[in-house]
């Protein structure tokens, strides 16, 4: 389909402009030293904002469970300077807790359709 | 010389490698679902390789919105790499135009945050950086075909939970940062308040863009530099 390749090559193009404009900027234009500070900020201001509220949409209508597995990642990276051990453990902690609802979840059904039955 | 650098970039890559596998599975899957042939899903990896656009650009195409409402969708929700590669390429005034232009094209949120959150302070060199950016970017392709090819291979359980391995990745970055320099830690905070406010009026892309603007903003005038 001739369409959808239209289409993706207009997304590209959007997407690659603002990732490549900042070379051409940067080789033509010296910064004044603010700027360069403003941008020495950037990384940690991008990655508050990547990390919240984003968290919380990790599993659908449960921002508690996001959370949870943020937190335990905070922990785990006082503890640990490896970041697969602060992954792992997210993940494990949110596999856990997505689990355990589960199990109440079909609790809850079985129970309803005994009490139906009788 | 060179392949170390490659290698050294590419060990380096590997949580993000891992975080991006089973979402661009769920890629594949859902786009093929969606009525994407797998050569346009993998060639969207290709050539777009920006997780969120895509997942929109898919919901988009099934409600058969236009060329024009997909193109504008996608360039505010990526607007933010303008700002990140801006910073990044302020970082790299060892390495040559050439090198940049075709490392910033592979510039994501995460590879952004791991190639800028280096605790090391000497200067990498290009290899190292395509090293790092084309794990990533591979992981990337491969999983979308993959998932157009196999469909569903992870349990739902399981690929929800693996949702959470990239902010596990961003907060094992930041928090050593934070560690060295409690400046840091003001800015990211300022940065997540400031975006979860915006979040209730604005699209997500322009409320990320304007939280990292307003947080470094703010980081670099009134928060007072330590030695």
């Amino acid at each position: 389909m001739m369409r959808v390749f239209i289409i993706i090559v207009a997304m590209s193009v959007v997407t690659m402009l603002p990732r490549l404009l900042p070379v051409w900027i940067v080789d033509k234009w010296r910064f004044p030293e603010w700027i360069g500070r403003f941008l020495e900020a950037v990384p940690y201001a991008a990655l508050g904002a990547l990390i919240f509220p984003g968290i919380i949409t990790v599993v659908e209508n449960r921002p508690e469970m996001g959370l949870i597995g943020g937190f335990v990642a905070v922990f785990l990276a006082l503890k640990s300077r490896y970041t697969i051990v602060v992954i792992l453990g997210a993940v494990l902690v949110v596999y856990w807790l997505i689990w355990i609802n589960s199990c109440r979840l079909d609790m809850d059904v079985s129970v309803r359709n005994i009490v139906l039955n009788i | 010389m060179i392949k170390e650098d490659i290698q050294k970039g590419m060990k380096q890559g590997m949580p993000i490698m891992l975080g991006y596998f089973p979402i661009a599975l769920t890629f594949g899957v859902v786009s093929q679902q969606a009525g994407l042939s797998l050569v346009e899903l993998t060639s969207m990896s290709i050539l777009v390789y920006a997780g969120a656009a895509q997942f929109m650009a898919v919901n988009l195409l099934m409600v058969s919105a236009g060329l024009l409402e997909i193109t504008i969708a996608t360039f505010v929700l990526n607007f933010r790499h303008f700002v990140m590669s801006l910073s990044f390429v302020h970082k790299l005034e060892h390495i040559n135009v050439r090198w940049k232009t075709a490392l910033t094209s592979l510039l994501t949120d995460e590879s952004f945050a791991l190639a800028s959150m280096d605790s090391k302070k000497e200067k990498k060199s290009h290899y190292y950086y395509l090293g790092l950016f084309s794990v990533a970017y591979l992981s990337w392709i491969m999983g979308s075909f993959l998932g157009g090819v196999m469909g569903d291979i992870f349990p739902e359980r399981l690929s929800v939970s693996l949702g959470i391995a990239l902010y596990a990745m961003f907060i094992a970055l930041l928090i050593p940062s934070i560690q060295k320099n409690r400046r840091h830690g003001w800015i990211a905070l300022i940065a997540m308040a400031i975006n979860y406010t915006l979040s209730f009026y604005v699209d997500s892309g322009w409320s990320i863009v304007l939280s990292t603007i307003f947080a470094s903003g703010i980081g670099t005038m009134f928060i007072r530099r330590e030695a």
